[in-house]
């Protein structure tokens, strides 16, 4: 079953909400990114939350001329409406008054969003112009959506990736040093306001597919995932592209494969095992590479303590130096270093007189940036190099008279 | 050169200042209720390096951020060349302190350097070689070129700043204003600075520093500018950075021993 959905073999709607839903994620994973990078990640919640009063207010009024209240492009230039009227409201909070901008963001979203249930309650007591399906903007709905709803949500987001396309460089400066783009003139809070158009954009296009209430999550999780592989903005972009594009489309496909299997929750939930699986795997940043890290570094520190205790004569008390150099072959068992570990045991003496050359020398400030106690000379030096040193350290010499 | 009298700010440009790299008049800014600089005039000389100095809070910053345009003002004039801010931009490169940004930041030391070929770069503009040679250049300047493709929070303190530094050289400004760039920095970090901006000044450009390190001014400066919220002295080292100034600006947080020091090694 979820090989066919994964294939697109299950029926027209199931293949229309696949595409729609990748296409939505990929905008949001790159538009997101841009947010997480400028540390505003959670101004989306308020946006987003900001929607509903606009949804309903434009159902009210579609559905008072006597049109089908669920005109989808009604709804959506009714959310952005409202959604604008939010943003606004809580730039002006973190502009005129002591507010912090977390503080701002809580008061926005939960006022916003309590009207909007407000609204939404009122509607279905009214019972006019086919209320049905108003609530599915909370959490999405896709089971009626049709060739125009998936249309709405490809050229939005075909839209909102040319925009970012366009002003991403401006973006990025201002989310690293916003001064600095102020000081060449950059326009920083219009950048800023694109920024959140942009962010808006995604937010109201999503709302019929994973619903204002997680459309945060499709923001901001592609974006916290892509940083765990790469150290560039640039990438960081794109990766987060994919892992959203990606969470989407799995996620569309397992919901059409079962019954009763919602698809906005169950593309968040992908898209947090795409994020559990880089936080404990990625290969920098992630938790496994870091415990990993830290023992081979302890091993290593150990190692080159008994190596340098050796050369000095200085007897070793520690368990795990002392396993560490039998294993290696360094000292017999009763302690007594082997051939093998006295040569070494020079060589880490050797090493740690070039180092202090190296580290007091500012012609090699790159290479002793990477010194660590531990690094293997030769790897940071070429020989040439270590050979100059060892001349200036100047091996056993004649006294001078 | 004692000027305690605070002018209005209203006062007739004067000659000098209508060709002076920047020309401030009349600058007041104020975060709230109480100004952090007020009515501050100051005109630099170009081809020189000029010093802003004063106590903590004094506004220094505030004042380079404010002829930046980066903190609003409450008044005042900004003449960058003889003409408004805006139509300058191209020719000031401003150095921030380096504790304004976050170095977890996800980018190498490269892309921070060619963030200051914005500009050349434009909206969509393709990163050539001849971008990247000119980025490595300006890192080889500031002694980091074997840096270039370290993520930035790598860094040392002191690595951090010459990358700032690189940043600007990048831009081929003709005034240079630097925020800091001193503080926390080590020694050899501190030399490859100010041979930088040495040889800027040799190359005709105008540099204006903030700085904190008393005894190095009349070392690195031509020209002094002495501010504490209000002007307190401006011009060459010889004139402006006197016990007598020094006194005026820092007031008891400077000890007299520390004064009489000075004045000393001033002669």
């Amino acid at each position: 079953m979820l090989i066919d959905a994964l294939l697109l073999q299950l029926g027209y709607n199931a293949t229309l909400v696949a595409i729609g839903a990748t296409l939505l994620g990929i905008s949001a994973g790159v538009t997101g990114t841009f947010l997480f990078l400028r540390k505003r990640a959670l101004v989306s919640d308020a946006i987003s939350h900001a929607t509903l009063p606009g949804v309903c207010i434009a159902f009210l009024i579609m559905a008072s001329f006597g049109g089908d209240g669920r005109n989808l492009i009604g709804l959506l230039f009714g959310s952005a409406a409202s959604a604008s009227a939010g943003l606004w409201c809580l730039n002006w909070l973190t502009r005129n008054t002591r507010l912090a901008e977390d503080a701002a963001i809580g008061s926005v979203l939960s006022v916003f969003f309590g009207f909007g249930i407000v609204l939404l309650t009122v509607i279905q007591t009214l019972g006019v112009g086919r209320q049905a399906g108003l609530e599915g903007f909370l959490l999405g709905s896709t089971a009626g959506m049709l060739w125009a709803d998936a249309m709405v949500i490809a050229v939005g987001g075909a839209v909102t990736l040319l925009l970012i396309l366009l002003i991403r460089r401006p973006m990025t400066l201002v989310a690293f040093d916003p001064e600095y783009a102020a000081a060449r003139g950059l326009p920083v809070s219009k950048i800023d306001m694109a920024m959140m158009g942009l962010v808006m954009a995604v937010t109201v296009v999503g709302l019929k597919i994973v619903g204002l209430i997680l459309i945060v999550a499709l923001l901001i999780i592609p974006a916290v995932t892509a940083r765990f592989w790469t150290e560039r903005s640039d990438y960081v972009v794109l990766l987060a592209g994919l892992a959203g594009g990606l969470s989407a489309y799995i996620g569309a496909a397992m919901s059409a494969s079962a019954p009763n299997l919602p698809t906005g929750p169950i593309i968040v939930l992908v898209s947090f095992a795409l994020f559990l699986f880089s936080l404990l795997f990625a290969p920098n940043r992630g938790v496994l590479a870091a415990v990993l890290r830290h023992f081979r570094f302890q091993r290593r520190v150990h190692l080159r303590q008994g190596l340098l205790a050796l050369a000095q004569g200085q007897p070793i008390y520690e368990k795990l130096t002392l396993r560490l150099l039998r294993n290696g072959g360094l000292v017999r068992a009763d302690g007594v270093a082997t051939d093998k570990g006295k040569a070494r045991a020079a060589k880490a003496l050797r090493d740690e007189r070039r180092w202090a050359v190296v580290r007091s020398d500012q012609a090699h400030e790159a290479a002793a940036a990477l010194y660590d106690g531990l690094r293997q000379i030769e790897s940071v030096l070429t020989q040439d190099q270590i050979t100059e040193i060892d001349r200036q350290i100047g091996g056993p010499k004649e006294v001078l008279a | 050169m004692l000027d305690l009298a605070c002018s209005d700010g209203q006062v007739k440009q004067s000659q000098a200042s209508e060709n002076s790299p920047l020309a401030i008049q009349g600058l007041t800014v104020s975060y709230g209720q109480k100004p952090a600089v007020f009515s501050v005039d100051m005109t630099v000389e170009a081809g020189k390096m000029t010093a802003i100095i004063g106590p903590n809070g004094a506004g220094k910053s505030t004042m380079l951020k404010a002829a930046l345009g980066i903190v609003p003002p409450v008044s005042g004039q900004i003449q960058v060349f003889g003409k408004p801010l805006d139509a300058q931009r191209a020719r000031i490169a401003y150095v921030p302190q380096r504790a304004s940004v976050d170095w977890d930041f996800p980018t190498r030391v490269i892309d921070v350097v060619l963030m200051g070929l914005y500009r050349e770069l434009g909206l969509l503009g393709r990163l050539r070689g001849d971008h990247k040679a000119k980025a490595m250049d300006c890192l080889d300047r500031v002694g980091m070129g074997d840096f270039a493709t370290r993520q930035i929070g790598q860094l040392s303190g002191g690595q951090q700043q010459r990358v700032f530094l690189a940043r600007a050289l990048a831009q081929g400004a003709d005034l240079y204003l630097l925020d800091e760039p001193f503080a926390g920095v080590d020694a050899a970090t501190e030399k490859a600075i100010i041979g930088v901006l040495k040889s800027l000044r040799e190359a005709g450009k105008t540099v204006v520093v903030v700085h904190h390190d008393l005894a190095t001014v009349a070392d690195y400066f031509d020209n002094v500018f002495l501010i504490n919220t209000r002007k307190v002295a401006e011009g060459t080292v010889a004139e402006a950075f006197t016990a007598e100034t020094l006194q005026a600006a820092y007031g008891g947080r400077l000890a007299t021993a520390q004064v009489d020091q000075l004045a000393l090694a001033l002669g």
